[in-house]
Order: C-alpha cells, then structure tokens, then sequence
C-alpha cells in the first residue's frame, strides 16, 4: 500500500462571488522514499492541494467537499482538529515557499526550532535544545550550537529556508511537503537547498510532494509528475516519460514556451518560444467541458471539446492524461500555436 | 539579430569603471555614516546599437543598481556613463532631460510600477506630455498606436492597470517605455513576476519589437536561460564587479570564470537526463572549489 493515496480531492472556496473551484478532483498515490512533483501556473491550485492534504486550508471560505487522503490508510479529511494537530507534528510536516514570512521574526532560532521539538515530544528543555543543534547542522548550519540564539533577520534568505526544513524535520516525518521551497532563492542556493532534501528523503526515507512551477526543478527531482491545470490534472506519468514523451497540448505548450539554456546558439537567439495564447478560465464558472479547450491549438478539428468532459484516461502504462488530444493520437501535421 | 551586425553598428552605450556606494548609516538620534556598500564596484562595458547585453547575477550583486546608474535614476559616486557620444554623469538638468528620451525602463514588478490611480491611455501618454510631444489628439492616436503594437487591446484605454492580468500590464509598461521612440531600454527583470506561458509572450514581443525598430537593450535578468534567449553578449556580475563580459555562446560555453560556472552548473534544465548529469557536474564543482578553498563550510 503507499504511504499517501489522494482520491478525487476536492477543495471549494465559498466566496460572494461564487464557488471557487481550486481544487476539483486530484488523486494520485506516492510511496515513501518517493518524490512527487506537482508543476503548474499560478492559481492552478497546487498550494490549495498541499494545504487540504495538511488540513490547514482556512473554513470558511474554504471546505473539502469530496474525496478523501489517505494517509497509511487513515482518511485525513475525517478526523478532528486535534487529531490533525498530532499528525502534522508527527508524520506529515510542509515547507511554507516564502521563509522570511514562516519565521517569527521576534523569535531566537533556537526558541522556534524547540517549541516544535517540546510540542510533539516528551523530552526535557535541555533535550530539545540539543537535538535543535543537531538538526541544524544535519541542515548544514555551521556553528550551530552559537547560532541557536540568532533572530531570523541574522540569517540570508538560504539558511533561513534551511531553519524552516530543520523544524519541518524535527520530528521526523514520514511525508514532507514542499510548496515552492526555493522560488525565492538564487540558482546556487536552490541547487543547495535541493541537494539538501534529496540527501534527507533518503537517509530517512521519507516520502516528498515537491511543489513548483519551475520545469527544470521538477525534472532534478520527480520521480513522479503531475501537471495541473485549472484546479485539474491534466497529465500524469513518471519523470523521464513525461519529459520525454508528453502528450498533453499544454504539457507539450510549456515546454515549449520555456526559453532554452542549452542548444543551438543561432536557434535559441533568433527563435521565438511557443507563447500560450490567452490565460487560464475563471474557476469560479469554469467551462463545463475540457478547461483548456479554449486554449488548445488542437480544439477546433470538428470535435466535441466545448461540450464533453475529456476524463483522465491511462494513456500507457502509468501515463495519464485528460484531452482529446493527446501527442500520440494525432494524425497529420502538428498546428502551431502564435501568440 | 546576431552578434556580427551588432558589433558592426556603432558603440551606444559605454559605462566605465563605473562605482554607486550606498551609505550604511547608523544610530537612532545621531546617525553616523559607519561605511558603504559598494553596490557597483568598478564596472565597464560597452553596448552596440542595435544588440542587446544581457546582464546575469544573484540577488544584491548590483544589477538594478548598474542600470538605474545608467539612466541617472541614482547618481553613480564615480565613472563615466557615455551614451549616443555624450557624458551623462556631466550633463545639466536640461541636456539630461532632453537625453532621458532615448532611454527608457521597463521594471520588474508590472503591479509596482504601474501608478494605479491613472488610465492605461494615460499611462502610457505620460511620457508624450511631460516632453510636450503632439497634441492632445494626436497623442490619444500614439497611445492607441503604441498599445496596438504591444499586442494590448486599444479600446481598453480608460481602464485601469488592476484590471488586467500581470501579462497585459507589463505589455502597458512596454508600450510607455516605447512612447518616446528610444534608442535604449533598460529591462530590469522584465518577465520575473510572470508565468512561463505569459512569460514566453513578453520576451516574444521584446525580440519582435527589437527588429522591427532597432532597439537596444540592456537585460537585466536572474533567470539564465531567459538572458540567453535574449542577449547576444552576457555580463556576469558579482559583489558589485563584473567577473566576465562575452558572447553569450562563449559564456556559456566557455566560462573563464569560476562564478560563472558555478551559476550555470546550478540552475536545472527541464530534461530529466540532461539533468541527472548536470547534478553529476555541479557536485563535482562544488568538491572542486570546496578543496580549493579548504573549508566546507556553508554559506547560503
Ligand atoms: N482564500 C481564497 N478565497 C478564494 N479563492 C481562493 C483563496 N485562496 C485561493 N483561492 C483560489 O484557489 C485557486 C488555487 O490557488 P492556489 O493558491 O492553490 O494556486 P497555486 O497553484 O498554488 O498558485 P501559485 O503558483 O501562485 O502559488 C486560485 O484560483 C485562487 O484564486
Ligand atoms: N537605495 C539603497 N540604499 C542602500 N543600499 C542599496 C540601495 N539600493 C541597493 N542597495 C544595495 O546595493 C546592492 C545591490 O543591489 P541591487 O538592487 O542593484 O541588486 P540586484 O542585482 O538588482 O539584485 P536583485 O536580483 O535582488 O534585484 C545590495 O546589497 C542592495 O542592498
Ligand atoms: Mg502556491
Ligand atoms: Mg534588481
């Protein structure tokens, strides 16, 4: 059985304006040991899916009304507050994206990295304080015992990303979510920082939902991938087939949009990248068939896009993938798309 | 347009040794000047007519900085700032104001940098009527024009900058930075705030509008890959120098430097198998300068 199993999540926003739909249907299954990579633009509800997961989604506005998460088994979505309170300390921990805002500025280091320690286990002061030690050198904090009584401010904005996954591993958690861990971070410090829970998911063999919108994030570290869309998955399949062999249009239309590092220098100079033409639907009235129909350079070929629902259909062995159109079950040319 | 017909146009811009110090100041009631951060550090370099420099480095290595210098946004603390043949650092008010319409700037932030109590019409007009170009009429025909061009629909003009997504604000950023027809423009991390797919329609639109008109450009950008699609010559800062100024193919390439290896080596392609190799690479990197320097000490 793997360690987390999503089915047919579901996670509204019940605002004046309507019923957001963020969240509308993910499942997916991660083993531990495993790192799962979710990727995605802004607002397609990647941060929404981690927070339900986590049960830290605010009610109201917001309210799971479908699905379930299984966590060892045990549905998440069921149990109290206080239950959830337990497991967030003990099992599951998440990383916030923007660490200079999830560190108490007022706050010693040493003092936030205890208080999680003596929350969730029954140790002494002077116990805690030295397994603090320990974690921030395991996070490759340097004088960690003199750096313990620093406020936050002391630190860049690398160490303190590494404080935040410190006390995200304080206890020892079985799943650790990532939401952006290191968007605000410089290449070097992200390529560090990425080392870091690489080296941490397999020494303690942790499971990892590593959520980003950086491509080439996720093809350093996904063993699985899930690109979503509007609230959706749209695609679904393991690191090297999804990269290799993507068959969603908008799989296929992110990649190509992204400008090349490597390559041709002529080419990558003189070319254009394959621009998305408009922007993704309102979620709060999104369109009742497929949701990117109306960006889709493949929609209008005289099929049924705007009227029925394309479902998540396995595609190959493990690949997922929800459009009418998939790369592979195009006939003749591929249209291009102009923006 | 390739570096060749670059370099064979005439210089534009030249900066050199080029200093801006920023005062670190001190104290409560009787602040003192304890010492300065040398935000640009002795920078030099040249930009054809026509090409387009981009300008790479981390967070604080004094990219904006550099710019704004370039523009007498800031006032460098040393060097000489030459552009289209005239010293910018010794031109009066007037002479500067008059210079100041062939260079202009497209920020980062589309939400910033746009003011929210104006129209999108009267955005991108602002720059038409502070130099006292056209008429009224004539300039409403321009902004229309302008907005046109950037690929913004023109009927929206009485709208106002919150209405509209980050994409189509920095396109009105874009069309008021053209409005005065210059010869160069700043980018400073004009597609930072974006999503990729929005991303790709900016930079298209930069490169479309670049051939179409001759425009020169200075990108200022942390995104590598982004600088690449864009600059036939890189500069790589650091701490306020210039560790290395090239072709973008020799930057790449052949980096001289070692900062600038280690910035290439980390950032990740989205190929799973390129990557795994490129992980490979960086590791060794880092042992390698680990060794070098002897310590193994974090510092991020
Ligand atoms: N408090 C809220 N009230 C109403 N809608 C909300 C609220 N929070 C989030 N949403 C909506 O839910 C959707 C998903 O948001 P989410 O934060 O999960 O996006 P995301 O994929 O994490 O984006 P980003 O890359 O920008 O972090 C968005 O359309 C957003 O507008
Ligand atoms: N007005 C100012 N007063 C004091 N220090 C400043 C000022 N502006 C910039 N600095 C400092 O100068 C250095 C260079 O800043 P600059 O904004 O030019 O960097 P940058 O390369 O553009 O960074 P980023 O990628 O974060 O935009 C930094 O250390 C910054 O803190
Ligand atoms: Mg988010
Ligand atoms: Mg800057």
């Amino acid at each position: 059985m793997a360690l987390v199993e999503v089915n047919d999540l579901k996670t509204h926003f019940f605002t004046r304006e309507g019923v957001v739909q963020a969240v509308d249907g993910i499942s997916f299954a991660l083993e531990k040991g495993k790192t799962l990579g979710i990727v995605g633009e802004s607002g397609c509800g990647k941060s929404v899916t981690a927070l339900s997961i986590m049960g830290l989604i605010p009610k109201p506005p917001a309210k799971i009304v479908g699905g379930e998460v299984l966590f060892d088994g045990k549905d998440l979505t069921k149990l109290s507050e206080h239950e959830m309170q337990h497991i967030r300390g003990n099992e599951v921990a998440m990383i916030f994206q923007d660490p200079m805002t999830s560190l108490n500025p007022t706050l010693k280091i040493g003092t936030q990295i205890t208080e999680t320690i003596l929350a969730h286990r029954d140790v002494s002061k002077q116990q805690a304080r030295k397994r603090a030690v320990e974690l921030l050198q395991e996070v490759g904090i340097p004088r960690a015992a003199e750096r313990l009584d620093d406020y936050p401010h002391r630190f860049s904005g690398g160490m303190r990303q590494r404080v935040m996954i410190a006390i995200a591993l304080s206890c020892s958690p079985r799943l650790l979510i990532a939401d952006e861990p290191t968007t605000a971070l410089d290449v070097t410090i992200q390529a560090q920082i990425l080392d870091l829970l690489d080296q941490l998911r397999q020494e303690h063999d942790m499971a990892m939902i590593l959520i980003t919108h950086d491509m080439g994030v996720v093809a350093e570290t996904a063993d699985d991938v899930i690109i979503m869309y509007a609230g959706q998955i749209v695609e679904q399949a393991s690191g090297y087939e999804l990269f290799d062999n993507p068959e969603h249009p908008y799989t296929e239309a992110l990649l190509g949009a992204l400008p090349q590092l490597e390559g041709d220098e002529r080419e990558i100079r003189e070319g254009r990248l394959t621009a998305i033409p408009g922007r993704p639907p309102d979620l709060v009235n999104p369109p009742e068939a497929c949701r990117f129909a109306a960006r889709c350079p493949y929609s209008d070929s005289g099929d049924n896009c705007s009227t029925v629902e394309p479902q998540l259909r396995e595609i190959r062995p493990g690949h997922w993938v929800r459009t009418a159109h998939p790369a592979s079950e195009r006939s003749g040319e591929r249209q291009t798309v102009n923006a | 347009m390739s570096s060749e017909t670059a370099s064979s146009n005439g210089t534009l811009l030249k900066v050199d040794n080029l200093e801006k110090h920023f005062p670190i100041r001190r104290g409560i009631l009787w602040e003192k000047t304890v010492g300065a951060v040398k935000a640009v550090d002795g920078v030099s370099f040249a930009v054809a007519e026509g090409e387009t420099l981009g300008l790479v480095g981390e967070s604080g290595s004094g990219k904006s900085t550099t710019g704004y210098c370039i523009l007498q946004l800031v006032k460098p603390t040393s060097g000489s700032i030459n552009f289209m043949g005239k010293e910018l650092t010794e031109l009066g008010r007037e002479d500067l104001r008059r210079m100041r319409r062939e260079m202009q700037i497209v920020f980062q932030d589309p939400y910033a940098s746009l003011d929210p109590r104006m129209t999108v019409g009267g955005i991108v007009a602002e720059p038409l009527e502070v130099h006292g170009i056209g008429t009224r009429r004539s300039r409403g025909e321009q902004v229309r024009k302008l907005l046109d061009i950037v690929g913004f629909n023109p009927n929206f003009t009485n709208r106002y900058p919150h209405e509209f997504s980050g994409g189509q604000r920095q396109r009105i950023g874009v069309a008021r930075a053209l409005a005065l027809n210059p010869k160069l423009i700043v980018c400073d991390e004009p597609v930072s705030a974006l999503d990729v797919s929005i991303q790709a329609q900016i930079l298209n639109l930069l490169k479309d509008l670049q051939r179409d008109f001759g425009l020169t450009y200075l990108f200022i950008s942390h995104d590598l890959a982004v600088v690449r699609t864009m600059s036939d010559r890189i500069a790589v800062m650091n701490q306020g120098k210039l560790v290395e100024v090239g072709t973008a193919e020799q930057v790449y390439h052949e980096p001289k430097d070692e900062y600038t290896k280690a910035l290439f080596a980390a950032v990740p392609v989205p190929d799973p198998h390129r990557q795994r190799e490129r992980k490979a690479e960086r590791a060794r990197l880092r042992a390698e300068s680990r060794a070098e320097s002897g310590d193994g000490a974090v510092t991020a």
